[in-house]
């Protein structure tokens, strides 16, 4: 078994008006420091593979298919043993 | 084809302007109309598909992301690319984008909010099956109800949509200018409605099944349905 993390994120093209927002309450508590906040999502799944090799594949169809629409985001993941 | 219409109105879980698509065509416009429940494989016999507002599957992942693998969609996509008329009005809208009959996609609405109110739009073209009835420039006051209505697409996507004159609505105010005021969601060029290269498949985010009647507010909605249904006359004249 391999559990799968996938970040989805807005592509850097589009503006996330969300992270604008978030980040302007963090610059409200002082926080000047912080810039560029973007928001994502995150996906945990387990996945039954019989390689590493194997579960990228998989997770990679699942991300390429259904849980990113490449028109606006842009994902990364990682795998793990379990 | 017969006089009468058939349009099949999808129904998925969340769906929630199907029956006031269904009130439109039937009751206002005397044309059969029959639900299609997303699990079903066949379309039965429906002349137009109409992919109706809501929140299918409760926006979970993104909006209209689940719906576009309804059983159902297999046949609507067959349907589409061999001709057959599909409109998707809101969450339809999103769908159609999610399943690649439309270019683009919809962005969250610039100011985060959802926004229901009526807006402005004015017809770009009068070529298509869904403005004949009305002059360009016209304007056409109809509701929308929406939280991901900012419409995106790469730049030179939206170049050939505009030359191709696929741009069918944009917002505007009441004198018919496109402004950064009039556009209630950020969507580029103001863009509100848009259809196929083949012109069969319509995409829009403002509501006209609900603006059929005076007593809503509004009866500017008539002229894309009588548009549509003119089209057919049109075809078997």
């Amino acid at each position: 078994m391999y559990q799968s993390t996938i970040t989805i994120t807005l592509r850097p093209s589009i503006l996330d008006v969300q992270g604008k927002a978030v980040e302007h309450s963090i610059h409200t508590l002082g926080m000047s420091e912080v810039s560029n906040v973007r928001i994502g999502k995150s996906i945990h799944m387990t996945v039954d593979a019989k390689s590493e090799e194997e579960a990228k594949r998989i997770t990679e169809e699942a991300c390429r298919r259904l849980l990113a629409n490449p028109v606006m985001e842009d994902y990364t993941f990682t795998v793990k043993k379990v | 084809m017969s006089a009468t219409i058939k349009f099949g109105v999808v129904v998925f879980p969340g769906s929630n302007c199907d029956h006031d698509a269904y009130h439109a065509v039937k009751h206002l416009f005397h044309h059969d109309a029959q639900f299609l429940w997303h699990k079903e494989t066949d379309l039965q016999n429906s002349d137009v598909i109409i992919l109706p507002g809501g929140f299918s599957y409760g926006d979970y992942l993104r909006t209209g992301a689940i719906a576009r693998f309804s059983p159902i969609m297999n046949e609507v996509m067959k349907f589409a690319q061999s001709g057959g008329v599909v409109i998707g009005i809101c969450n339809g809208f999103q769908i159609l984008c999610e399943s690649g009959l439309l270019p683009g996609v919809l962005l969250r609405n610039q100011s985060l909010l959802f926004s229901c109110k009526h807006v402005n739009l004015r017809v770009e073209q009068n070529t298509s099956r869904f403005t004949n009835e009305s002059s360009v420039g016209d304007i056409l006051r109809i509701p929308i109800a929406h939280g991901e209505g900012n419409y995106f697409a790469e730049p030179d996507v939206i170049k050939s949509l505009e030359d191709n004159g696929q741009v069918i609505f944009r917002y505007c105010d009441e004198q018919g200018k496109i402004t950064p005021e009039s556009n209630p969601n950020g969507s580029t060029n103001n863009i509100a409605g848009i259809v196929n290269k083949n012109g069969n498949v319509m995409g829009m985010m403002p509501h006209p099944e609900r603006a059929c009647e005076a007593q809503l507010g509004s009866s500017d909605g008539r002229k894309i349905f009588e548009s549509l249904i003119n089209s057919f006359v049109l075809q078997t004249a």
